[in-house]
């Protein structure tokens, strides 16, 4: 296997240094480190070096869907974004409720190989919420399933949220939360406030999501387990977390990109046209005000990770009128440079801080060896290389992914990843895979 | 003018003006025995129903037939929408067969915003969803203004479900437009949760507002809204916020009674008030057609107006 000397990244954005990349590792971290024989030079001068990113939360609709994305095109985007790992949900058809579908899943991962994939196991039986799936199994299974979600749908029933919590403290595992009060969103199409209002839009209340959310945490409390909240959307939101995790309690959460930059006036006017389904996602685009909060709570630690909510779908899912349109926006590789615009260049965070949240915190959460570990000898040598200065313009065409809903169209992103490396072997290298 | 008609927000005062003062014109050609005026001879206008509203569909029809269109009637029902065509393949048939205007009637809000982004002719929007009902509005005010003169100043109230009433956004725009004073009065369930940031009042007590109200706008309410607990039932409802003849009688002695159709008869207004001379409920028909004349002549810029009352 090629050695690679990357000469003079800025780790987590600190003063340029050397890391020599051999036998899967970082086997030195240094200023002036010599290329040993054969070894292949990175000229890294200017960009950031960050360990690989870890998604907590990506779709890659295999098996089901192909037609939007596979677990080959899913994982491109993950490696051009900078990720070595995600979390690929279990809502695929068939649903992730069994061993055999979430090894078929990780195996697929395996053979891609542009990033690890752990693949998310369904907390009930065909995401109905009405049987636990065989939990465990997914859990011993080769796939070591710890993350287990009814993502897209709400684990509304109190009881069968109770015992799952309980239940997967036998193998270390978390409950990942899709917080949508059902009775309260039926036909919800967008945010419920004043564009809502206007446009004749069934609202999405954020009481919706504040109500389950406070409940599980209290949940949580009572039986001592853990629970993380999927794609935090409101300000409510962040204080009921607050609460819980000044209680002491084993709460984490996350915010997806879109949430922390876009909001639900973009339904009534935007560049892309008004009630354009661009925009529609489930969470819904909240307020400025919801954004404000979640951008603090983020930087506070009180949101503890970003992750994608990568969902792709067909061009004609979305090219309709906004009510029959598809939920979802694709995120794995406008995802750094986002949190960079909303984040960094607002003084929010600095590298280290989205280290800690796109890599070493969800890694932990997921219970993910190997990656989010810090860039200093020895660690797996899993860790991408990024160019702040460099300003692209979003084009969907350009995408890896088989979809093309990014929200971001036009828009001129921070930030580029120039090189991802998966256990010291190149996936993404000069802004291409490899 | 903009180029299509699909929010009441659309019209600046002058451009609503001009409608209802070319309505006022066209309104003369009506009366003639002949009421056909060449003026969109050789324009196609299609009417793109993609739900059930024949009263809707017969006024524009009427009114680009009277302007001497070629009319195309495209219904949803029984045609390949219905075996899944998408809004988008339908639009590029329309834009293939060059139509010059496309009315749509869609259960999506925001459908017609949809559709101009695919077409080039002018889209009328026919109502969409819960969202918005223009051409509604603009009869609502051009029938108001018959019977009341100008519109600066009137004090306008919409009684019933507004959380999934067209008719009400697009009638709350126009008016605040024109210069009204619009009063809403809702259960608290039937108003959006934001509806303070529109340009109107807001009153649960219609019998305080009755006395000073010029106009009173009765809603259609569908009584299956009581099983979403909207509200507990039909005979509350209509206690509370049905205009029956006791009602009528607080209204000052020039106000005006308006429906925008389908009536609810015994629900939201008693059959003796929406039959009584105070109501504009037939008028509001026929001046249907006058302001859809009026709204097809000035997106597609007719030919002068013939004969009109210069």
């Amino acid at each position: 296997m090629t050695a690679y000397l990357i000469k003079g990244a800025s780790i987590l954005g600190g003063d340029p240094a050397d890391l020599l990349l051999s036998g899967g590792v970082i086997a030195a971290v240094g200023v002036g480190l010599t290329a040993p024989a054969g070894a292949e030079t990175v000229d890294a001068e200017g960009l950031v070096a960050l360990p690989g990113l870890v998604d907590l939360h990506t779709h890659l609709r295999e098996p089901g869907r192909e037609d939007a994305e596979t677990v080959e095109t899913g994982t491109r985007a993950a490696a051009l974004g900078g990720f070595t790992a995600v979390h690929a949900m279990a809502n695929t058809s068939p649903v992730a409720d069994t061993a055999g579908v979430v090894e078929q899943v990780w195996r697929l991962g395996q053979e891609a190989g542009h990033c690890d994939v752990r693949p998310v196991g369904a907390v009930t039986v065909g995401l109905a919420g009405e049987r636990l799936a065989e939990l465990g199994a997914m859990a011993d299974s080769a796939a070591r399933v710890r993350v287990f979600s009814d993502d897209g749908k709400c684990v509304s029933d109190a009881v069968l949220m109770r015992r799952a919590l309980e239940y997967v403290k036998a193998f270390d595992g978390v409950i990942a939360q899709h917080a949508q009060e059902p009775r309260l969103t039926e036909d919800a199409q967008m945010n419920e406030g004043a564009v809502s209002g206007r446009l004749g839009l069934t609202g999405w209340p954020a009481v919706a999501e504040e109500a389950i959310i406070a409940r599980d945490c209290l949940l949580a409390a009572h039986v001592g387990s853990r629970l993380h909240v999927c794609h935090v959307s409101t300000a409510g939101s962040v204080e009921i977390i607050r609460w819980a995790k000044s209680k002491g309690w084993n709460v984490t959460a996350e915010v997806t990109p879109h949430h922390l930059l876009l909001t639900d006036d973009l339904v009534e006017a935007s560049s892309l046209g008004a009630y354009n389904p661009i925009f529609k996602v489930n969470p819904p685009l909240r307020t400025r005000e919801d954004v404000e909060a979640l951008r603090a709570a983020l930087a506070d630690g009180t949101i503890d990770v970003v992750a994608t909510d990568h969902a792709p779908h067909p061009v004609e899912d979305k090219e309709t009128e906004w009510g029959a349109a598809a939920m979802g926006m694709i995120g794995l590789e406008t995802a750094l440079p986002v949190v960079q615009l909303a984040m960094i260049e607002t003084g929010l965070l600095d590298w280290a801080g989205v280290a800690e949240r796109m890599s070493a915190t969800p890694a932990r959460i997921g219970r993910l060896s190997g990656h989010g570990a810090p860039l200093q000898s020895g660690s797996a040598a899993n860790l991408t290389l990024v160019d702040p200065a460099a300003r692209t313009v979003v084009d969907p065409r350009a995408s890896a992914s088989k979809s093309r809903n990014t929200p971001y169209e036009g828009l001129t992103l921070p930030g580029k990843v120039v090189a991802t490396f998966l256990r010291g072997r190149p996936t993404v290298l000069e802004g291409k895979l490899a | 003018m903009k180029r299509h008609l699909i929010s009441a927000a659309d019209l600046s005062r002058d451009d609503a003006l001009l409608i209802l003062d070319t309505a006022e014109e066209l309104a003369q050609v009506s009366q003639r025995s002949i009421k056909k005026l060449p003026t969109l001879r050789g324009r196609t206008v299609v009417n793109l129903f993609f739900e059930d509203s024949t009263r809707t569909r017969i006024s524009f029809e009427a009114a680009a037939k009277r302007l001497s269109a070629d009319v195309i009637n495209f219904s949803a029902k029984g045609s390949s929408v219905s075996k899944g065509e998408s809004l988008k393949d339908t639009a590029l048939t329309l834009q293939a067969m060059g139509a010059d205007a496309v009315v749509i009637r869609h259960g999506a809000s925001g459908a017609p915003h949809r559709l101009a982004e695919w077409v080039d002719g002018s889209i009328v929007n026919a109502g969409d969803g819960t969202h918005e009902h223009p051409t509604q509005a603009l009869l609502d005010a051009f029938s108001m203004r018959r019977r009341l003169g100008p519109l600066d100043g009137r004090r306008v109230t919409i009684v019933g479900d507004v959380l999934h009433s067209r008719v009400a956004r697009s009638n709350v725009l126009l008016l605040a437009t024109l210069g009204a004073e619009v009063t809403l009065v809702a259960p608290p369930t039937l108003l959006p949760v934001s509806v303070g940031s529109w340009p109107c009042e807001i009153s649960y007590d219609l019998d305080a507002v009755l006395p000073k109200s010029d106009v009173v706008m009765m809603l259609r309410v569908q009584r299956e809204r009581m099983n979403a607990a909207f509200f507990p039932s039909a005979r509350e409802y209509s206690r509370r916020y049905g205009l029956d003849r006791d009602r009528l009688g607080r209204m000052p002695d020039h106000a005006v009674v308006m429906h925008p159709g389908p009536m609810n008869r015994g629900m939201e207004i008693a059959a003796e008030v929406a039959d009584s001379p105070r109501s504009t409920i037939v008028e509001q028909v026929t001046n249907g057609v006058t302001i859809r004349m009026a709204v097809l002549y000035l997106l597609l810029g007719g030919a002068e107006l013939e004969g009109g009352a210069q």
